[in-house]
């Protein structure tokens, strides 16, 4: 806990206003390494273990980049696979902070006030899987400087995936910063201001639901693809990210309530299970309509959704995912529908898993693999993911879960006071 | 927003410095190269991740000066900008370097063109369904002229096997093994269109892939960082990827070579056919064309009233594939 400070301007501040915040954060650093590397046994064992399937995860990718993108499922005519899948899955729950975020900086709904941290870091942990998910996909990622916007060159605005580029790293820059500085207020004993973060956070509303459009976009502006080509690509990406995400935080928000002494409300949870159930009526409505328009008469463009539902010419391999991924959602939606059952945790609890596996199907298998099958001139070549697809994928997945544990610890520990700034450190205007 | 490069910007050889020179940065004054600050930025933030290796080859001290030689060329070929943004200077320098580089590698010499486009020239192509018997002899001329990899069975061209009675690709068969023609079937061979108004290089998150200025659509191979969206987006099943390291027998390789064309591809970049552009920038017929024995392929410059396919274009009743989509494919199909 050093007093120095580290640089000091001489131009524009005094030793003293800038010394002061350099050395708080230096040992807001310290503090909270030290909060991330201790803990219970469970703690070092849940750590430990993801650790492991990070390692396997990175074995498993350096033999894709010794031999290439063979040893996945992959090939010309399905030529994405889990990892895009992933890649789709995981923007929708990025986007999913949104519903804590808008209630408690818009709304100024005090109810979520507590969960909006967590939601804030399983956005970041999410958009972090995702942009690993895209790394791991491409054949050069040596090469990916060359989307690097100045230094490379940047197709902006023909392609949407330079778009996807623009908003997946503004978003988690929104996403880092912003609750880094409320954090470091709070760890310095300060009130933040909301002169600064009330803009960004309305900016990240903003930019949460342009974050799943693009993605979505970026399939529906294939014309070559009618699977994906079609007006309700959008709406329906969000309507399941408002479905699978809060489902998702629901349960993340349980554990940490019943790990730690940071106690979210009932009340936080019953208003996020009610999100949950409109957006998932509103995904089975949407279901509906398109398996309508796919089958009540049937055309080419109609070949993948008779593919994926009924299989084609004796090929079949989504068949028996899409229709468990459409069974447990509508039981997921049916329980929640009910009141009853939607306000006991137990039940709760079984629709929330069951709703984040169904759509993490549906979104994967159900929408990015059928846009391939059957290729451009009607034939049938299946994919199947390898072993080396799932590892790598689990690496990515543990790796998220890894750096969502850390940042959420740490902030959970500054919220509960448990780490704050040291006297010597906390500067001039300390009100505490 | 599109960052223009300038010429500066790029990757150049250049005679090593004089000694003591303190005004260029290390990485400069190491390699001999003349790079500029992003540039710089650049090297710097990739050196980690693909330069290690070659840093390490380029200033042991116990190399031989080939091997230091050949870590440079790969440096800046790691290093080198989007083809299309390079003046004439630079083409000529990078396809320098892939001749040296492969000279290394192979102790045989190759020559690899940058040439251009030529003037008031835009290929289009015909295919004459009434001729095609289903030979495929189109297929392995342009396996073999375009260096296509071996040990995946890559090829640009399909052909399918319809039967008499309708269009229907989903019905028809491009992996056929008996006598052809056969009894009561015909044959559509499809590969790249070279749309006028192409899907496939709209969606390049790199500008990797375009269309050049006669109309043929190609690919900087050492620019494309392999996300397929381009695969995606094409709707006739026109591009390949190269899933693991491309192998060509060495006595089977073309050295007839072109930097946007058959020369040697890497693992984890797209390519697709080029209307031989090796070929067809000098003036001759692509390699299917040539090995059609039924001539049922033509190939000519629309910008030329007196061109065979501009006669096809005037006296056929021809069709496109796709129509609907808008892509304007440059390749129509006619029957006699
Ligand atoms: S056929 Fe496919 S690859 Fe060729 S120009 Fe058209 S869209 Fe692009
Ligand atoms: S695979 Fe290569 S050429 Fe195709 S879109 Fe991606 S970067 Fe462009």
């Amino acid at each position: 806990m050093a007093t120095q400070p580290l640089i000091t301007d001489p131009v524009t501040a005094s030793p003293a206003s800038w010394g002061a915040p350099l050395a708080a954060l230096r040992e807001f650093v310290v503090d909270a390494v030290d909060e991330a590397t201790h803990g219970s046994r469970a703690y070092h064992l849940w750590m430990a273990t993801l650790t492991l399937i990070m390692c396997c995860g990175a074995y498993a990718y350096s033999t894709q980049l010794s031999t290439g993108l063979a040893v996945t499922g992959m090939h010309d005519h399905v030529s994405w696979g889990l990892y895009i899948s992933n890649f789709t899955f995981l923007v929708g729950v990025a986007a999913a902070a949104v519903v804590l975020v808008l209630p408690t900086y818009v709304l100024h709904d005090v109810a979520f006030k507590k969960a909006v941290l967590i939601g804030e870091a399983m956005a970041v942990a999410a958009v972090v899987m995702a942009i690993g998910f895209v790394v791991v996909d491409v054949g050069g990622p040596a090469r990916l400087w060359h989307v690097t916007p100045m230094i490379g060159v940047f197709n902006w605005p023909q392609s949407l995936l330079a778009w996807d580029i623009v908003v997946l790293n503004v978003y988690l820059i929104i996403n880092v910063t912003v609750p880094f500085y409320i954090l470091f207020s709070h760890y310095r004993n300060r009130e933040p201001d909301p002169r600064f973060y009330v803009p960004a956070m309305l900016m990240s509303i903003l930019w949460a639901v342009s974050l799943h459009l693009v993605t979505a976009f970026l399939f529906a502006g294939l014309a070559a693809r009618p699977h994906w080509n079609n007006a309700l690509m959008g709406p329906r990406f969000l309507a399941t990210a408002f479905t699978a995400g809060p489902a998702l935080m629901i349960l993340v928000l349980q554990v940490i309530s019943k790990q730690t002494a940071y106690k979210i409300r009932t009340e936080t949870i019953a208003k996020m299970a009610l999100v949950v159930t409109v957006a998932a009526q509103i995904t089975v409505v949407m279901t509906i309509s398109e398996m309508f328009k796919e089958f009540y008469f049937p055309t080419h463009h109609s070949m993948s959704s008779q593919y994926l539902f009924f299989g084609l010419d004796g090929h079949h391999a989504l068949r028996p995912w899409i229709w468990t991924a459409i069974g447990i959602i509508v039981l997921a939606t049916a329980i929640l529908s009910i009141h009853k059952l939607r306000r006991n945790p137990w039940t709760l609890n079984v629709a929330c898993v069951l709703l984040f596996i169904g759509i993490l199907i549906e979104k994967g298998l159900g929408t990015v693999v059928p846009g391939f099958i059957p290729e451009n001139w009607g034939k049938i070549h299946e994919y199947v993911p390898t072993s080396t697809e799932l590892v790598v994928s689990a690496g990515i997945w543990a790796g998220g879960a890894f750096l969502f544990t850390i940042l959420a610890k740490v902030g959970v520990a500054v919220e509960l006071g448990q780490i704050r700034v040291s006297p010597a450190n906390s500067g001039p205007g300390d009100r505490a | 927003m599109r960052v223009n490069q300038s010429i500066d910007d790029l990757v150049q050889i250049q005679p090593a410095p004089p000694p003591g020179d303190a005004s260029r940065n290390p990485v400069e004054q190491l390699l001999g190269l003349q790079v500029d600050r992003r540039t710089a930025v650049a090297m710097a933030g990739t050196a980690l991740a693909a330069g290690a290796g070659l840093l390490n080859a380029a200033f042991n001290p116990f190399g031989t000066a080939e091997s230091k030689e050949k870590a440079k060329l790969e440096w800046a070929e790691f290093f080198q900008g989007n083809f299309r943004l390079m003046s004439s200077d630079e083409k000529q320098d990078t396809v320098r370097r892939l001749e040296r580089l492969y000279e290394m590698e192979s102790g045989k010499s190759i020559r690899v063109s940058a040439d251009g486009p030529r003037e008031r020239v835009l290929y289009g192509y015909a295919f004459n369904v009434s001729r095609c018997e289903g030979y495929m002899d189109c297929v392995r001329a342009c396996v073999q002229e375009n260096n296509q990899d071996r040990s995946s069975n890559m090829a640009y061209i399909r052909i399918h096997e319809h039967e008499k009675g309708e269009i229907n690709f989903e019905h028809a068969s491009d992996d056929f093994y008996h006598q052809v023609p056969a009894a009561g079937h015909f044959y559509i061979g499809t590969q790249c269109y070279h749309c006028q108004n192409p899907p496939c290089t709209k969606v390049c998150p790199t500008q990797a892939t375009w269309m050049e200025p006669d109309g043929i659509v190609v690919v900087d191979y050492n620019w494309c960082i392999g996300c397929r969206y381009c695969m995606a987006a094409c709707p006739y099943d026109a591009r390949r990827f190269n899933w693991s390291d491309p192998s060509v027998p060495e006595e089977e390789l073309n050295p007839n070579q072109h930097y946007l064309g058959n020369r040697m591809r890497k693992k984890g970049v797209v390519e697709k056919c080029t209307f031989c552009i090796q070929r067809s920038r000098n003036g001759k017929s692509p390699a299917c064309v040539e090995a059609c024995p039924t001539g049922a392929r033509i190939f000519g410059n629309l910008l030329d009233p007196d061109s065979e396919i501009r006669w096809v274009l005037a006296n056929k009743k021809v069709f496109r594939l796709k129509e609907d989509l808008g892509t304007e494919p440059k390749l129509w199909y006619f029957m006699d």
